[in-house]
């Protein structure tokens, strides 16, 4: 973020600096704007999302839609028991005053100026313009109703279980197999390899139908292990840990065995540490991995009380009767936790994600 | 970071310790050598029940029928799950069935329907998605500042659920959407996006092009920053223009990059499930209806789990040929 700050300073200098120092030519304007026009289309959808969820149902159906949130100004009026909508009317002489509006039978409208509440005003809409006045509002009652039948609480804490469990186990015998496959010689090793490598293309929509079934025999469906454990022998994991532990000398290990080192400790407190970064990207890949799942688990789970972020979301929209202006304000919801992770890891993951990603 | 990485190191001790002592007889017993079989043993368990035991039981699937999920209460029919699915549905409406070449072959019938998706579908995406990622990363590349910002601004779609995704462009393209109502604004009728077979398929390609595109830049900046900029430098010496600094050093040099890119993006292609049954849940009719949905529905909306086995074969074998030509295609390229 500080980053940013600083780039911000200010736009004449943000625009015209560049690395190295020297002038800027068209090629660098064209492509700021073409860089420029891709942020718009990347993050603009998610804006549109983000004010969209704070309109009121009325606001959500007006079309053409206006950007920002926007709700009818209304004012009390001595004499008048509710309040009434404010509106700019535009006489036939080009003068326009702002009354508010007390009525409306047919063509006639009955109008009355708030500073002088004694006389009504009688107008014929074909003869005046008239436009009502708006304000910005942003309105959270889709966020209050829709957590009414989201229960964003509990598909978030299945979303972190899930996420975080499977993480952690997937780290944990990911490295051991790609510890016991880089470090020991034992007959099968190549052959166990190469059966893991041969599954890199496997993916779980191909075997669903028997992973299904093993599962329920196993009696983990609508169990947060179903979704968890299936995912967790991860032949990308295996197969990046295993090349980076390849790079770790086996001297190192030798020397901590004559010094009495048992083979889990070895394991523990030298490979581990020195296998870190290939750990943290298995962890980022994991992570975002699980978190998104979508198939496997809208496969294990039905129970609404075991439902993680995406499933939730999923039955919420697709429930009858579910109205838009909800679905947009628990979709945000849905989006929040991983944006808030982003922005505070950001680096570390894109970075993460470069580096190994040419492997 | 590292304050992370202290606040964990103390119970990562205490249970390193525990373990040990758990497993000092283990090596005791088995020896050194064969502690390797230890440690690959949990992840062997894992993958050989809950991988490799379904890969081999959907064939068990494949070639039997039934409606029961149990193994024991499916009839042996051999290759009839086959036979139905490549053959066509009212196929004597199409006066050219045979030819599945043909798009007018077998458009009743939703699996040749699913293929024929799929096929366009991994295509144009693979296609248009790898164009887009390599053109912004070669503006990425560029000596420009708050590169961190744009490559995190590209990279946070890839980030969101899938469900999110679909979400946030179904609001946008429906017919009351801020799409139509700038379209009215410019004076164009409103369009039916969603709801019209070619608009559908267009924007289904589109959805993941944008949710995607993000991982596949950030792997070609990372290509083009680890070619040397004395290459650059030395062909600025020799006069090379922008076109031939492209098509002489960045192109060959980033080929094997390239290449990861192209694969990965075209595995995940032909998986294309979760944003579409979302967005727009195959339809209209079966515009966008897809390989992965097509089993998925087969299997678990109609309990047809032989067809869906012998549908998920036919997906194995073709992720299998992609992956033979991705090993093919790397052998030439280094000797290119």
């Amino acid at each position: 973020m500080g980053r940013m700050m600083r780039e911000g300073r200010g736009v004449v200098a943000f625009l015209t600096r560049r690395r190295g120092g020297g002038k800027i030519d068209v090629a660098d304007i064209l492509t700021y704007l073409c860089l420029l026009v891709g942020v718009l289309a990347m993050f603009g959808p998610v804006l549109w999302l983000v004010l969209s969820s704070f309109k009121t149902p009325a606001s959500l159906t007006s079309f053409p839609p206006t950007l920002l949130p926007m709700q009818p100004v209304t004012m009390e009026v001595a004499g008048y028991p509710e309040p009434l909508r404010l509106v700019d009317v535009t006489f036939p002489d080009g003068t326009t005053r702002r009354l508010a509006q007390v009525r409306r039978v047919g063509i006639e409208v009955t109008m009355v100026d708030p500073t002088d509440p004694a006389g009504e005003i009688v107008l014929n809409i074909n003869e005046v313009g008239r436009r009502p006045v708006e304000q910005v509002y942003f309105d959270t009652a889709n966020y209050s109703g829709g957590v009414q039948s989201f229960a964003f609480f509990r598909y978030l804490r299945n979303s972190v279980v899930v996420t975080v469990v499977a993480t952690l186990i997937t780290l944990l015998i990911n490295s051991m197999a790609a510890f016991g496959l880089s470090k020991y010689r034992f007959r099968g090793r190549d052959a166990f390899f190469l059966i893991i490598l041969s599954t890199l293309m496997v993916p779980i929509s191909v075997i669903m139908i028997p992973a299904f079934l093993v599962i329920s025999k196993v009696g983990w469906v609508n169990s947060l292990w179903g979704v968890i454990i299936p995912g967790a022998a991860t032949p990308t994991g295996v197969f990046l840990l295993r090349q980076y532990m390849l790079t770790i000398p086996d001297e190192t290990l030798e020397s901590a065995r004559i010094d009495g080192a048992s083979e889990w400790r070895i394991y523990w407190q030298i490979v581990l540490p020195l296998a870190g970064p290939a750990l943290a990207v298995l962890a980022i890949f994991s992570i975002m991995w699980r978190w998104n799942d979508f198939l496997w688990p809208l496969i294990v789970l039905s129970h609404s009380e075991l439902f993680t972020l995406p499933i939730g979301l999923n039955a919420f929209q697709g429930a009858l009767n579910t109205q838009w202006n909800y679905i947009l304000a628990m979709t945000v919801l849905t989006l929040l936790p991983i944006t808030v992770v982003f922005a505070i890891l950001q680096r570390y993951i894109t970075t993460g994600i470069a580096t190994t990603g040419l492997k | 970071m590292e304050s992370v990485g202290r606040i964990l190191s103390r119970p990562a001790a205490w249970l390193g310790d525990a373990l040990d002592l758990l497993l000092g007889p283990l090596q005791r017993l088995v020896g050194t050598r064969r502690m390797g079989y230890f440690f690959i043993l949990p992840n062997m368990l894992v993958f050989g029940i809950f991988i490799l035991l379904p890969m081999l039981l959907n064939f068990a699937y494949g070639f039997t029928s039934g409606s029961s999920i149990l193994l024991h209460n499916r009839e042996y029919t051999g290759l009839r799950n086959f036979e139905l699915l490549l053959e066509c549905d009212l196929s004597f409406l199409n006066p050219g069935s045979g030819n599945f070449f043909n798009p007018n072959v077998c458009q009743y019938d939703r699996f040749w329907r699913a293929v024929n998706n799929t096929t366009v579908f991994v295509v144009f995406q693979v296609g248009i998605m790898v164009l887009f990622a390599l053109v912004t990363a070669l503006a990425l590349n560029r000596k420009i500042s708050g590169r961190g910002f744009f490559r995190s601004v590209y990279f946070y779609p890839v980030l969101l659920s899938p469900v999110v995704v679909a979400l946030i462009w179904k609001w946008i393209l429906q017919p009351q959407g801020v799409l139509n109502g700038l379209l009215t604004g410019w004076g164009v009728e409103p369009q039916p996006f969603l709801t019209a077979p070619d608009w559908a398929r267009l924007w289904v390609i589109f959805v993941s092009v944008w949710a995607q595109m993000g991982f596949h830049t950030l792997i070609l900046l990372a290509g083009l920053q680890a070619i040397p900029a004395e290459m650059y430098e030395a062909a600025a010496i020799d006069g090379g223009g922008l076109w031939q600094r492209f098509r002489r050093i960045t192109l060959p040099l980033l080929m094997p990059t390239l290449m990861v890119v192209l694969v990965l993006s075209l595995i995940r292609a032909v998986q294309v499930f979760d944003q579409v049954f979302v967005l727009t849940s195959g339809g209209p009719g079966t515009a966008t209806l897809y390989m992965v949905q097509f089993i998925f529905q087969t299997a678990f909306d109609q309990q047809n789990y032989g067809l869906a086995a012998a549908a998920s074969l036919l997906l194995a074998a073709a992720l299998l040929i992609l992956t033979l030509f991705q090993l093919r295609l790397g052998r030439t390229s280094e000797i290119a």
